[in-house]
C-alpha cells in the first residue's frame, strides 16, 4: 500500500526513538540490540554463521522481547570481522565466531560484563566506557555518506525512515521548484565521487536545461577500481539512500526513468537492491504519484558482465543499450545525448548517497566539511599493507598521514611505509615526502595521482615499484576495450617495455621510451580508462626513478619482488641450524645439519621466498 | 560452422527454458546483456550453439551476439568446472601475495588460469577485485570464500571439493 506523507512521518516517529538507542546510548525500553555486520568482509569472515548462532541463543533463552539482533551494513572495521556491536552501551567486538555467541549471551547481554577477550581496538577496560570516539580509527572520520551504516538494517526500509530517510524527498516534491534543487547541490558544492570530480549540481544542470523527452537519470555502480569498495558497502549497508537520491534527481531534471548499473561481481548488493526497491515501489516512493504528490518515477536494475571501461560514462550506456562497452568521442556530452541518444545524467554511488542529506541540511551545511575546491567528505577503502584495514570517511583536506597513521593505524609487522597508490589504475603512487599534503581533487592531481573512487592501497618496503606499475599495466592491456589505437597498442608496448625491465633485461634507453610513449598515450587515447592508463607508471618513474635505474643499471629488485633477479642466501654467521627453512622449502634444495650452516643450492632453488618467511632468525638474506 | 551434436541436444533438451528466457526479456530495451546472463546460468556456459539459438528465438544477430559475448569477461563460451575457482587479483590482495596463492592453485591441479581440470571438477580464473580488501588474499570457490590465504593453506582447501 503506497504511504501518506502522514503515515511516513509516523513511522519515522515510532522508529526514531528505537533508532536513537542503538546510536546515541539513550538507556530507552531496557531492550538490548545486538548489532552485527552482514555485508562484505564480515559476511565473506561468516558473520552469517555468528548471526544465526545469535538468533538460536536469544530463542533459547527466551530473551527474544528483550534483545534484538540486527544485521547491518560496514562498521568500516573489514578486517576485524566477523564485527559485533551491542546497545545502548555501545560496546565492539571483533573477530567473533560462533563459538563465542555463548560466552556473550551469558557474560554480557545476561550478565551485564563484556567478554574482555573480544573487545575491539585496543581491547582495554577504559576503552569501554566510551567505546566509539576513543578508538582513533572512529575519531577523525566524519561519516555522511556512511552515516547509516553500520546502524540500520539495509532489508527494512522502516529503519530507513527512522533515520530521517526520505525526509530530502518529501521536502523536494512538496516545497521546491526543479531549479531550486539544483541551486542547492550547485551551493554544496559536490563533485562526482567515482573519478574525474566534475560538479554535480552542473551536471544535472545542463541536463535540466535540454528540452527532449525522454530523459534517463543513471547511479554507476559499476565499482571496477581494484582495492575501492565504498560502493559496494554503500549499496549493500544503505541502498535507499541511493535510491532516494535517484528520484530527487529525476525530478530535478525532469526524468522518469532510472538505472542502477552494478557490476555482477556483486550478488549481495544486486539482491539487497532489488529488495530496496520493491519496499520503496510497495509505500509508493517509486512508481506513479510519489507521496501523491504528482510526480512519476522509476528505477532499473542492470547487471554488468565483468568489463572496467564500463565505469566509463559512454561505455556504461552503450552496456545497458546491450551492445559492446566501448566509449565514443565527445562531444556531444551525454547530459545531450546520453542512454539511447537521450539526455542522461550519470553519477557515482558514493555521490547519490550525499544528496538527501544536502537537501535536508542545505548546501552551506555540507561546505563546512572540506576545503574550497572540494567540499564534503570522501570515503575511502584503506588497504594493503595498512593495520585497519577497511572504509573510512574523512574531510577533504585531511593529510594522508592522518589517514593512513591514525585512521589506518599505520603499517603492520614493524615495516617502513613506502608509498600509497591512490584512485586504481588510473592514479599513480605517491611517496613519503608527500604524506602531509592535504589531499582534495586537485592536490592529489598535482601529484601525478587522482582521486578516482577512493581506493587506498599502502605499500611497504617488500613492494616493488616497477613490478607493481607492471602489474597495473597488465590490468590496462587486459581491460582495454581496443576501439582506439593509443590505449589498444600503446598499453601492450608498454606492458612489454615494463616485463623487460622487472626479468632484467631492460636497458636504460627503455626508460626513456616508456616515458615518451606514457605521454603520448595520455593526450591521444578516445577515453578516461587509456588517458590515466600510464599514470602509475609515470608517477613511480617520477617518485622511484632510483628503483627504476637499479632493475635496468644493476640488474638488481631492492624490494626482492622481481624473481629473475632475486637469489636467496642464508648468513652462515647468524644461521642457528634449526633446520626450518629446509623443511618448509618445496623443491628440497636447502640442506645442513646440526653441525653445519644451511645453504641454498642456487641451481635448485625456484625463489619461491618460503625459506627466507619461516626462518625466525632472519638469517635467510635476499642480495638483491 | 560446425556444431556439436552433444552440446546441440542439450540445447533441445533444454529449449523451453530458453525460450522462456528470451520471452521474458521480449519488450526489454537493451535485453541482449539480461538474456546472455540468464542464459549462462541455465547451460553454465554460452558455446556457439547456445547463442545461435538465441540468435534465431530473439531476432538479434548471431555476430552482435557474439561480439558481447566476447567483449564481457563474465561471458565464457567454454564449459566451467563443478566448483569454479577465481583467485582475485585485484590490488589489495596483489600486494599481499595472491600472485603466489595463484601459482600454488595452478601447480595443484595442473592448469592455467581460464582452464578446467580433466575431470572437471575445478575451473580456474582469476578476477578482479571483489571488495573483500579486509581479507587479502582472497580466493573464493564457488559462493565460498576464503581469506588471508598463504601457498600453504591450499591443498586443505581443496581437499574440501
Amino acid at each position: 500500500m503506497a504511504k501518506t506523507i502522514a503515515e511516513l512521518q509516523k513511522i519515522r516517529e515510532e522508529k526514531k526513538a528505537e533508532m536513537a538507542i542503538r546510536l546515541d546510548r539513550v538507556d530507552g525500553n531496557g531492550k538490548q540490540c545486538i548489532l552485527l555486520c552482514g555485508v562484505a568482509g564480515c559476511a565473506s569472515s561468516g558473520s552469517l554463521k555468528v548471526a544465526d548462532a545469535f538468533e538460536e541463543a536469544i530463542a533459547k533463552e527466551g530473551l527474544g522481547d528483550k534483545v534484538d539482533l540486527v544485521k547491518v551494513g560496514c562498521f568500516g572495521l573489514c578486517a576485524e570481522g566477523p564485527l559485533v556491536m551491542t546497545t545502548p552501551d555501545h560496546v565492539l567486538y571483533s573477530h567473533v565466531t560462533p563459538e563465542d555467541v555463548a560466552e556473550i549471551m551469558e557474560s554480557h547481554i545476561k550478565g551485564g560484563n563484556a567478554v574482555e577477550r573480544l573487545l575491539a581496538g585496543d581491547k582495554v577496560q577504559e576503552e569501554l566506557e566510551d567505546a566509539l570516539p576513543q578508538i582513533p580509527f572512529f575519531s577523525k572520520q566524519k561519516r555522511i555518506a556512511l552515516k547509516n551504516l553500520g546502524f540500520i538494517d539495509p532489508e527494512n526500509i522502516d529503519e530507513y525512515i527512522g533515520m530521517d530517510g526520505y525526509v530530502a524527498l518529501e521536502k523536494v516534491l512538496t516545497s521546491m521548484e526543479p531549479e531550486a534543487v539544483i541551486a542547492e547541490v550547485k551551493k554544496s558544492n559536490i563533485r562526482g565521487r567515482g573519478g574525474a570530480g566534475f560538479p554535480t549540481g552542473k551536471k544535472w544542470e545542463s541536463s535540466a536545461v535540454v528540452q527532449d523527452d525522454p530523459k534517463y537519470v543513471i547511479c554507476n555502480a559499476d565499482e571496477g577500481d581494484p582495492g575501492a569498495f565504498m560502493d559496494r558497502s554503500i549499496l549493500e549497508g544503505d541502498p535507499h539512500s541511493v535510491i532516494e537520491a535517484m528520484i530527487i534527481n529525476g525530478y530535478a531534471v525532469g526524468s522518469h526513468q532510472g538505472f542502477i548499473y552494478v557490476r555482477a561481481e556483486y550478488p549481495v548488493a544486486v539482491k539487497r537492491l532489488g529488495i530496496a526497491i520493491e519496499q520503496a515501489k510497495e509505500y509508493g516512493l517509486l512508481g506513479k504519484n510519489i507521496m501523491g504528490q504528482g510526480f512519476d518515477f522509476d528505477l532499473e536494475v542492470r547487471l554488468g558482465a565483468g568489463a572496467f571501461v564500463c565505469g566509463e560514462g559512454s561505455a556504461l550506456m552503450h552496456s545497458i543499450e546491450g551492445s559492446r562497452g566501448e566509449p565514443r568521442p565527445k562531444p556531444p556530452r551525454s547530459s545531450e545525448k546520453g542512454l539511447w541518444m537521450k539526455p542522461t545524467v550519470l553519477n557515482n554511488v558514493e555521490t547519490y548517497a550525499n544528496i538527501p542529506q544536502i537537501i535536508r541540511n542545505g548546501g552551506d551545511w555540507f561546505t563546512q566539511y572540506g576545503t574550497e575546491g572540494s567540499s564534503g567528505t570522501k570515503v575511502f577503502a584503506l588497504g594493503g599493507k595498512i593495520n585497519n584495514i577497511g572504509l573510512v570517511e574523512v574531510p577533504m583536506g585531511t593529510t594522508l598521514r592522518e589517514i593512513i597513521f591514525d585512521v589506518g593505524g599505520g603499517i603492520p609487522n614493524g615495516k617502513k611505509f613506502k608509498a600509497v597508490q591512490t584512485g586504481g589504475p588510473s592514479g599513480g603512487c605517491i611517496p613519503e615526502e608527500m604524506l602531509d599534503v592535504a589531499i582534495d581533487y586537485d592536490s592529489l592531481k598535482k601529484m601525478g595521482s587522482m582521486m578516482g573512487s577512493g581506493g587506498m592501497i599502502v605499500m611497504d618496503e617488500n613492494t616493488c615499484m616497477v613490478d607493481l606499475a607492471r602489474f597495473f599495466l597488465d590490468f590496462t592491456v587486459d581491460e582495454s576495450c581496443g576501439k582506439c589505437p593509443p590505449c589498444r597498442i600503446g598499453t601492450k608496448r608498454m606492458l612489454e617495455i615494463l616485463e623487460k625491465i622487472t626479468s632484467g633485461k631492460g636497458e636504460l634507453e627503455d626508460l626513456d621510451n616508456l616515458e615518451t610513449l606514457a605521454e603520448s598515450i595520455k593526450t591521444s587515447a578516445l577515453c578516461g580508462l587509456g588517458q590515466t592508463a600510464p599514470n602509475p607508471v609515470l608517477s613511480t618513474m617520477k617518485y622511484f626513478r632510483d628503483e627504476y635505474v637499479a632493475h635496468v643499471v644493476d640488474k638488481k629488485c631492492p624490494a626482492g619482488v622481481c624473481k629473475s633477479m632475486v637469489r636467496y642466501q642464508i648468513d652462515p654467521d647468524t644461521c642457528k641450524k634449526c633446520g626450518i627453512c629446509a623443511k618448509n622449502c618445496p623443491v628440497g634444495c636447502i640442506t645442513g645439519d646440526k653441525n653445519t650452516p644451511y645453504a641454498i643450492d642456487q641451481e635448485k632453488c625456484v625463489k619461491c621466498g618460503m625459506c627466507m618467511e619461516k626462518c625466525p632468525f632472519k638469517s635467510v638474506l635476499n642480495n638483491a | 560452422m560446425t556444431q556439436n551434436p552433444t552440446v546441440c541436444a542439450e540445447v533441445a533438451a533444454k529449449e523451453k527454458e530458453l525460450d522462456a528466457i528470451v520471452t521474458k526479456y521480449k519488450d526489454t530495451r537493451g535485453k541482449l546483456i539480461p538474456i546472455l546472463h540468464e542464459a549462462q546460468e541455465l547451460f553454465g556456459y554460452l558455446p556457439m550453439e547456445v547463442q545461435l539459438a538465441i540468435s534465431k528465438k530473439s531476432g538479434i544477430p548471431l555476430a552482435e551476439i557474439y561480439g558481447v559475448v566476447s567483449f564481457y569477461a563474465q561471458f565464457s563460451i567454454y564449459p566451467k568446472g563443478d566448483n569454479k575457482i577465481s583467485v582475485c587479483m585485484g590490488t589489495a590482495c596483489y600486494v599481499k601475495g595472491a600472485a603466489n596463492v595463484l601459482d600454488e592453485i595452478k601447480t595443484e591441479l595442473g592448469i592455467e588460469v581460464g582452464q578446467c581440470t580433466e575431470d572437471r571438477k575445478f575451473s580456474l580464473d582469476a578476477c578482479r577485485c571483489v571488495g573483500s580488501c579486509g581479507l587479502a588474499p582472497v580466493v573464493t570457490i564457488n559462493e565460498d570464500v576464503y581469506g588471508k590465504l598463504t601457498p600453504e593453506d591450499i591443498p586443505d582447501i581443496l581437499a574440501k571439493y
